[in-house]
């Protein structure tokens, strides 16, 4: 069956940044993230000292960088953006290795690298060391409505039963001969992603039907953790 | 005779476009019973399952369990006596660990605390899943899946248990230990199904509805040996399965 091993960005483990509770990690990292987006673009020297807090926590947490750097290509249309930037903006000009390129682009674009870079990485530590359930705890605890709180559970649960779906209608298309990567047959992949929409529409009619069965009257229950 | 868990009189209902899905349906289930409502596609089955737990409104007719009328009034009342658990695992597990999931029809009742995982634990052990409580219900098997279907239902302690397709998508295995696990439960069950052997296996009486009518009400093995009314209604046994030859039925 297709339901593949759950959430791909947590890392197992028992460190104390694991143990940590859920919704002290998610205001350190808000906090964190204030600081470094508020940071002067050229104070490079901050930038050094923001990325070896991050690395240290990342050291202690005991979470290999050899796990979390290729999690990070999720940067890479920002870093497209960035190293297009000194190229396509105006002002005064300088060399790069022998190419003109414009100034302000240039600071830039290596402040919205170092920044986002900084940002993904601190991002990836919080949900390689916290459970997705867990997280959604915390953000109760931080107050965060309980509609949208409900609505992220949800979505947890679901994304992998979504995403089978979407592999199993891929699968029947390549074995009819269509492959959903060429855009000659983007038309196809369009309707079939609208076909999905319907499908997990429906599956949202059944899943309420089935909580109505068993009482739900608008609300969810509060569950405390009972582990 | 005492009163019937399921009491479905003359029930007729039409969907909102016109369809006419149910003919005056007249369905009678008593205590301890275990019957299979068999029929083809599109006969009225899982409408007439929606029914009994006032998720559909009768368009006419009545429909009580244990003496009391499903109507808006006492809904919640009714969703407690009649548990369906529906065809697909994933439409009834939607919450993040089994635990919480079992947890989710009694904390509707209003339990709490000690109560209420007590009861989950044995809805659990029921169905032989209870040290996979704290599992998230993806990172289990489909059987183990359906089987915690059946859990979250009997965790509300129902007076019927309603199962919609019960043995589809279960190996062979799983649908054996679903079987024993069903026989086992000391609860009323209306199982809709396909599966005509799993009925001859678990159902003493059958119920054919065919056209959203009922068009036979019989012990199992008259029905599935009554080739006129089988090839009538589109019901077929699978190939060399012969319920004739079959010496002793499990009880």
């Amino acid at each position: 069956m297709g339901a593949g091993h759950g959430h791909r960005l947590f890392f197992h483990g028992h460190g104390p940044i694991h143990r940590a509770p859920a919704h002290v990690k998610v205001l350190a990292l808000l906090g964190f993230m204030l600081v470094v987006v508020a940071t002067p673009r050229q104070a490079y020297g901050v930038f050094a000292v923001e990325a070896l807090v991050l690395l240290a926590v990342i050291v202690v947490s005991r979470v290999p960088l050899r796990y979390l750097l290729p999690r990070m290509v999720i940067e890479l249309p920002f870093a497209v953006f960035a190293v297009l930037m000194p190229f396509i903006s105006h002002g005064p000009r300088t060399d790069v290795l022998g190419v003109s390129v414009s100034e302000p682009g240039l600071v830039a674009g290596i402040a919205l690298l170092v920044k986002g870079s900084i940002g993904v990485l601190a991002a990836l530590t919080l949900a390689s060391t916290t459970e997705p359930q867990d997280l959604l705890r915390g953000l109760q605890r931080l107050r965060m409505p309980e509609l949208v709180v409900q609505i992220m559970g949800f979505m947890i649960r679901y994304l992998d039963v979504v995403t089978a779906e979407l592999g199993r209608m891929m699968t029947a298309l390549r074995s009819r001969g269509c492959d959903p990567r060429s855009p000659r047959h983007w038309p196809v992949l369009a309707r079939s992603l609208g076909a999905l929409f319907i499908r997990s529409y429906e599956r949202g009619e059944r899943v309420h039907l089935a909580m109505l069965s068993r009482g739900y009257d608008g609300k969810l229950p509060q569950l405390e953790k009972t582990s | 005779m005492s009163s019937p868990v399921l009491d479905v009189r003359d029930l007729a209902f039409a969907y909102p476009d016109g369809h006419q899905a149910l003919f005056g349906v007249d369905l009678h289930v008593h205590r301890g019973e275990r019957v299979a409502l068999l029929g083809p596609n599109g006969a009225g089955k899982t409408t007439l399952v929606l029914h009994l737990n006032g998720i559909l409104t009768a368009g006419r007719g009545s429909v009580s369990v244990s003496g009391l009328q499903v109507a808006k009034e006492h809904l919640q009342e009714i969703r407690r006596r009649v548990g369906i658990v529906f065809q697909d695992p994933d439409d009834q597990l939607f919450l993040g660990t089994v635990r919480q999931d079992v947890a989710f029809g009694p904390a509707n009742l209003g339990l709490k605390g000690a109560a209420l995982e007590q009861r989950v634990m044995e809805a659990l052990d029921r169905v032989g899943m209870a040290d996979f409580a704290d599992r998230p219900p993806h990172h289990l098997s489909y059987g183990q899946r359906r089987r915690v279907a059946v859990a979250t239902v009997l965790a509300m302690e129902p007076e019927v248990l309603v199962l919609d397709e019960p043995s589809s998508n279960l190996d062979p295995a799983s649908r054996r230990e679903l079987a024993e696990i069903l026989r086992g439960l000391d609860v009323t069950v209306l199982m809709v199904t396909h599966d005509l052997p799993y009925a001859l296996e678990l159902c003493p009486r059958s119920v054919v509805l065919s056209e959203g009518g009922v068009v036979a009400d019989r012990p199992t093995f008259d029905v599935l040996t009554d080739e006129a009314l089988m090839a009538a209604h589109r019901l077929e046994l699978p190939w060399g399965f012969d319920p004739r030859r079959i010496d002793s039925l499990p009880r």
